[in-house]
């Protein structure tokens, strides 16, 4: 394998696992506050088509945003309302939600374009358009770094950028500021929270709703970044790589990014079956398919380090009386 | 928050969740501009008023009693199974293989056989996340996800590196053998009848041979068999020692912990049950309907055993009676697909709502019959 295939396969690495990163740090926030959400999936769905139909209505690639952000938002509210205010199981919510997303995309897609539950490719302004960084072809020329930044870190749509952005500021914001250390102790101890005189609905509502700004971005990116146009069951099983991604993390942002960045190399070799046969490895696509989940397995069992979710995850809040 | 008489919790709760999912739908179907009515009218005429739309309807159902056992079972120990679907999947690979690579005599002995290794794969399947539950503390709900993605790509490499026939591009099985195909409804005496095809005349339809002809239903003697498996978890569960134990495991772990139930083994033996119910559906659609082994064979039906269990409050009898309501729901739904342009998608939509308003918002529906039921004050 040259360099340049090399590079490429990095360049791949980098598109598919945006999507994936920002799905994982909604979980992160999500989880932390104690609010499982398997409905990643479903929101980005939603986003997903919302971004691609808006985007193709309108012609502007950011009222599709928007409305991504929008349509997630709307099924946050949901999870939200089902796990926190009526104290509702949040696993079989979020599995509901992601079977209502399946449909309804396709039902609306075709009611609005009939054209097989896909929206008609999207054109010019309506895509989100590729960023070349700065000094990008004047550093070309420099051995091994040079292509790196041309080819791999530059040239990407600006929520590529907006995702490895996210991972410091997450950081930052759960672990150097009140409002983060309130989110953490809503997810680990609730009650404490709650005798400290905050309200532990409304902290698990913010999180719920950061969820959704950004499996709704994560979408968008999906259908006007990733490829032209929303298309059915387009996310195809992200949310849940993207929940693997969080568990292999152990609900950490800077692993979020790592893991995430791993499991789009997986997604990216498995486009490139050639690749790894001229370095003399049979490995059959559906076994990288797999990869990620195995890992998260093998992690779940505890073989490398043990995984331990917050503590008060999954289970609803009822204040003293 | 009033607590309701039971007869409000087992019958209105599930009765009204239903009707919320329908006024959703309903709301949804005007949205993209279609007429509810009329999806009704023609859901009832594709799936119930005929014969053949039962046969079609009692099929998808026997598929959703056997996985909406599956999650009965586990739900009653405490743990939630989203795995039915890998595992069914994987049954359907156990068929296949003893449906391929066994000389059956007769299909009596080939299903025997084939519910054998159906209920074996099925189990296998879910042994390993229940014994990572069980002995390491893994959620059994991620778990059981990421197995149903292995399950997937599992299935996708055996079919086309291994039992794909030379020559064929389909990532398919071959077809099995004859002997080893199971009577459909239409074969079988005394309701073979009802599907007997008439001409415009009304006289029945006769082949050359002069034998008369019949609409072919997938609906098949598994169905039988999906009965009797109800019949065996309720007598499990609720009649025998290892049920009460397991029931007593999913009401409080400590308690039995402390009255000498071994968690481990209850985790292992309910899941290898549950797995085996999942894996047992295969033997309705692999081997009752499809005759070989396709890719995704299952279709979901694991998943939909999840809106069965919940919309059955994980009885076997609700469990039949939702099987049956997802199978009009299904057979129903491909009715609208053909006959209207309302996309069959819809019954994803409703599944999707009956699993919301009758697993995540229970507590909203009983908080609503509450107000109804509130005891009246002096």
């Amino acid at each position: 394998m040259d360099y340049a295939t090399f590079l490429q396969i990095l360049d791949t690495t980098l598109r598919l696992a945006t999507p994936l990163l920002f799905a994982c740090l909604a979980g992160l926030y999500s989880e932390r506050a104690g609010i499982f959400d398997i409905g990643l999936e479903g929101k980005m769905l939603m986003a997903a088509m919302c971004a691609g139909s808006v985007a193709f209505l309108t012609g502007s690639v950011w009222l599709g945003v928007l409305a991504a952000i929008g349509g997630s938002l709307v099924f946050a509210l949901v999870h939200g309302l089902a796990s926190i205010t009526f104290r509702g199981n949040q696993l079989i919510s979020g599995v509901a939600l992601n079977f209502v997303a399946s449909g309804i995309t396709i039902l609306v897609t075709l009611a609005l374009f009939n054209q097989g539950g896909r929206t008609p490719p999207l054109e010019g302004g309506a895509r989100m358009q590729e960023i070349t960084l700065p000094l990008a072809d004047t550093l070309r020329g420099v051995p091994l770094l040079g292509p790196f930044y041309a080819d791999v870190i530059s040239g990407h749509p600006l929520l590529v950028y907006v995702g490895l952005l996210l991972v410091p500021a997450t950081w930052w914001l759960l672990y150097r500021t009140r409002f983060g250390l309130r989110l953490r102790a809503v997810g680990e101890n609730p009650a404490s929270v709650d005798t400290a005189g905050v309200s532990v609905a409304r902290m698990r509502f913010a999180a719920v709703l950061i969820a959704g700004v950004l499996c709704g971005l994560a979408g968008a990116y999906m259908a006007t970044g990733l490829q032209a146009g929303f298309g059915r069951e387009m996310t195809a099983g992200r949310g849940y790589i993207a929940l693997a991604a969080l568990i292999f993390a152990k609900w950490r942002p800077w692993h979020a990014l790592w893991a995430c960045l791993l499991f789009g190399f997986f997604q990216s070799l498995a486009l490139r079956p050639d690749v790894l046969e001229n370095l003399g490895m049979k490995i059959p696509v559906p076994a990288l398919d797999a990869l990620p989940y195995v890992l998260t397995v093998i992690v779940l069992a505890g073989l490398v380090g043990k995984a331990i979710p917050p503590r008060a995850g999954g289970e609803p809040y009822v204040k003293e009386r | 928050m009033t607590k309701l008489p039971t007869w409000a919790d087992v019958v209105l709760v599930p009765v009204i969740s239903l009707i919320l999912a329908a006024l959703v739908s309903a709301v949804v179907l005007l949205a993209i501009g279609q007429d509810p009515m009329q999806a009704l009218s023609v859901m009832v005429n594709g799936a119930i008023m005929t014969p053949y739309g039962w046969g079609y309807t009692l099929y998808y159902a026997t598929s959703f009693i056997f996985t909406g056992l599956s999650v009965t079972v586990a739900y009653h120990a405490g743990l939630f199974n989203i795995g039915s679907e890998g595992q069914a999947q994987i049954g359907g690979l156990g068929v296949a293989l003893c449906c391929l690579f066994l000389p059956w005599p007769h299909w009596t002995l080939a299903l025997v056989g084939a519910m054998l290794a159906a209920s074996a794969f099925g189990a296998a399947w879910a042994a390993i996340p229940a014994y990572l539950q069980a002995k390491r503390g893994s959620h059994i709900v991620i778990t059981t996800i990421m197995f149903n993605y292995i399950a997937a790509a599992l299935m996708i490499y055996i079919l086309v590196d291994f039992l794909r026939p030379t020559g064929s591009m389909d990532p398919a099985s071959a077809r099995f053998a004859a002997t080893t195909a199971l009577p459909k409804f239409h074969e079988l005496p005394l309701i073979s009848d009802l599907f007997l095809r008439y001409t415009a005349e009304g006289a029945v339809r006769l082949d050359p041979q002069g034998n008369p002809m019949y609409q072919k239903v997938p609906a098949n003697i598994s169905f039988f068999l999906a009965l009797l498996a109800c019949v065996a978890v309720w007598v499990l569960l609720w009649h025998t020692r290892l049920g009460y134990m397991i029931r007593a495991f999913g009401k409080s772990d400590k308690a039995a912990r402390y009255a000498g139930i071994s968690a481990v083994k209850i985790t292992m033996i309910t899941m290898l049950i549950s797995g085996g119910l999942a894996g047992l559906m295969a033997i309705n659609n692999v081997m009752g309907q499809a005759g070989r082994l396709l890719q995704n064979s299952a279709e979901g039906a694991g998943f939909i055993g999840i809106a069965v269990a919940l919309m059955g409050r994980n009885h076997p009898l609700g469990v039949v009676m939702a099987a049956i309501l997802f199978g009009f729901l299904y057979q129903g739904g491909a009715a609208l697909g053909l006959e209207t342009t309302i996309p069959m998608e819809l019954r994803i939509v409703v599944q999707g709502l009956v699993i919301l308003f009758t697993g995540a918002l229970d507590h909203m529906v009983r908080m609503m019959l509450g107000l109804v039921f509130r005891p009246r004050q002096a």
